[in-house]
């Protein structure tokens, strides 16, 4: 039998009926491409969780849920708000048992994270800056690499923290930061965080500001009461919102500092049994929690897949039904085109011709939908570890 | 042995009985042509199909080139007519989604396999049809006139030992008309080929070598 002709009447039926044939190859396409992408990104998720979470030993944090801790540690993703002070922070250190590093997340910058911190952070998480230089001063910040493509940054330009609500007067200002530096692409979340120094998140909050020298005589006019070393001005003394090498040093902070606030602390044990012994003196902490981030994780990666599996299986389900819905269409395809079937067969075609025709009508369009699959999927897993660091904050 | 087409005895009646065909006795040898006539429903387009092997007759004898076509399986007949029988459908039975070209090459790409000569025969008859210009149109994109031109030259490519032909100039114009009956005649004349047509127009009926009657076959 002469297999190159049906095949030849299966194309050519299917290349003048391009649009419903492409209609047809699109959808199953899409079908089929579903279940495995929702696989393919969960698993990339885990995979980039895992990482994560296996790299940091020890998070501490305000008592509540261990899962808002860690993906507030881990992914800069601010949860209730509740705070510790930097006081915590030095207990740890002053334990001798492991070192802290603080963690500042209450602001964004847009859809970004403000991550204050210290340098030890960079450090400790192997960042690496690759285009201008580390935070040097206060106001200064450096930014993922994936927040420098995105807002078009470069070291030398500027950006300006969100104001938490609008629309509140006396809420937080929003302060103009001085980008210094862009960090190296990690593949993790840090990429899309923009970090400063934890002070510098302190003066965002407003525990800090910078204004007009009062002791100069030029500002004398605006000076209203001094009293035991306090000074109370009136409104025409400027507020700085953006720190420069000219006010840096009229910058301060009132209060003390070891009360300030911070959301989290990555926790960095000596060893072993300096984990073990931290561990066993927070369990009885009413205000702050330590946690494992790779056993925080589990749990949450249990639940994930068995919301994942509930997905994949209502997919598979939709899967198939849009495979009856495709066996279907065929169907009532040829049902349609019986009379050209006949008419083939009056000319002497063959059954068996007439159905290799059709066999290959509906494997090309098999074959279609596997292509668009397949495309979808190199795309998807060509995009996957971008777009999903982002979206685990 | 005989060669051409004999046909005794044979008797045929749609299942609901709507109309029945009866032919005592017909021969048409190679090379002749012979135009069949007759009232309309009295059976010419089925006895046409009989021949072909279309349809299956209740009884009596179907030869051809000494071949019974009674004793032929169903897949047979399909191959004889892929390969050996040209047939024009008053219908056309063309593709509408393929164009003049693949229309006219479609029995050989699905039957023996179509070769450059073919390619060469397909183009000359389209062009003598007037056709050759459509040679890159879909079906579905001419005239009934330009189809039936297609439809014949369909017939003749693959060098059809019988030629069938159904009222094959009927939605064509005087000059056109007698081009393509001339056409069908000559080729089937030059290659030894047996021709029956089925045609109402009387004024092709003088270039056949024999003209009859449904009506007086079925005597």
């Amino acid at each position: 039998m002469n297999i190159a002709g049906p095949y030849h009447l299966a194309w050519r039926y299917i290349v003048r009926h391009r649009a419903q044939s492409l209609l047809l190859v699109g959808a199953l396409g899409l079908v089929l491409a579903l279940p495995l992408a929702v696989r393919m990104l969960v698993r990339a998720a885990e995979k980039q969780m895992r990482a994560r979470a296996e790299s940091t030993p020890l998070v501490a944090g305000p008592k509540g849920s261990e899962t808002d801790l860690m993906l507030g540690a881990l992914h800069f993703r601010q949860g209730a708000g509740q705070a510790l002070h930097l006081s915590a922070c030095d207990e740890v250190r002053d334990s001798g048992l492991a070192e802290a590093i603080p963690l500042h997340l209450r602001f964004r910058a847009g859809d970004s994270p403000i991550v204050g911190t210290e340098l030890e952070y960079f450090e400790f998480r192997h960042l690496k800056v690759a285009e201008g230089r580390m935070i040097t001063r206060l106001g200064d910040c450096v930014v993922g690499a994936q927040v420098a493509r995105e807002k078009g940054l470069h070291p030398g330009g500027a950006m300006y923290s969100s104001p938490e609500q609008v629309f509140n007067i006396a809420g937080v200002y929003p302060l103009k930061m001085r980008v210094t530096g862009v960090l190296a692409a990690s593949g993790t979340t840090d990429d899309e965080a923009i970090f400063v120094d934890i002070k510098t998140a302190w003066l965002i909050q407003g525990l800090g500001h910078g204004h007009d020298d009062l002791v100069k005589p030029e500002n004398s006019t605006a000076v209203l009461s001094k009293k035991d070393g306090e000074v109370v001005a009136n409104a025409s003394i400027r507020m700085f919102n953006e720190v420069t090498d000219a006010n840096v040093a009229s910058f301060h902070f009132h209060g003390d500092e070891a009360d300030f606030p911070i959301h989290a602390m990555v926790v960095l044990p000596h060893d072993a049994k300096s984990e073990a012994i931290l561990t066993g003196r927070y369990q009885g902490n009413k205000e702050v929690q330590l946690i494992r981030p790779k056993e925080v994780l589990e749990g949450l990666l249990g639940a994930l897949f068995r919301i994942e599996g509930i997905v994949v299986a209502a997919l598979a389900l939709v899967a198939a039904a849009a495979a009856a819905v495709a066996a279907l269409v065929f169907g009532l395809s040829f049902r349609m085109r019986q009379r050209e079937f006949v008419t083939l067969a009056e000319v002497g075609v063959g059954q068996r011709t007439l159905f290799l025709a059709k066999a290959y009508e509906v494997a090309l369009i098999g074959f279609g939908a596997l292509g668009i699959t397949t495309l979808l999927m190199g795309v998807l897993r060509a995009l996957a570890d971008t777009a999903i660091i982002g979206r685990l904050g | 042995m005989p060669t051409g087409l004999q046909i005794t005895d044979l008797r045929f009646a749609y299942p609901r009985g709507e109309a029945s065909v009866r032919v005592n006795s017909l021969e048409v040898s190679r090379g002749e042509a012979v135009a069949l006539v007759g009232p309309s429903g009295a059976g010419k387009t089925t006895l046409l199909r009989l021949v072909a092997g279309i349809f299956e007759p209740a009884s009596g004898g179907m030869m051809f080139d000494g071949e019974d076509l009674r004793a032929m399986t169903p897949q047979a007949r399909r191959q004889m007519r892929l390969t050996r029988v040209g047939v024009v459908f008053q219908d056309f039975a063309l593709m509408d989604y393929l164009t003049v070209e693949e229309n006219l090459l479609l029995p050989l790409r699905l039957g023996a396999g179509a070769k450059a000569d073919h390619e060469t025969r397909a183009r000359a008859f389209a062009d003598r049809l007037e056709v050759g210009r459509y040679w890159n149109k879909l079906a579905r994109e001419l005239s009934q006139g330009e189809q039936q031109r297609v439809a014949i030259a369909r017939a003749l490519i693959h060098e059809p030992t019988l030629v069938l032909a159904d009222e094959p100039t009927a939605s064509l114009d005087g000059s056109r008309k007698m081009i393509a009956a001339r056409l069908m005649l000559n080729d089937a004349r030059e290659r030894g080929a047996t021709l029956l047509m089925v045609t109402h127009d009387p004024e092709l009926l003088p270039l056949f070598d024999r003209v009859v009657s449904l009506e007086e076959l079925a005597r």
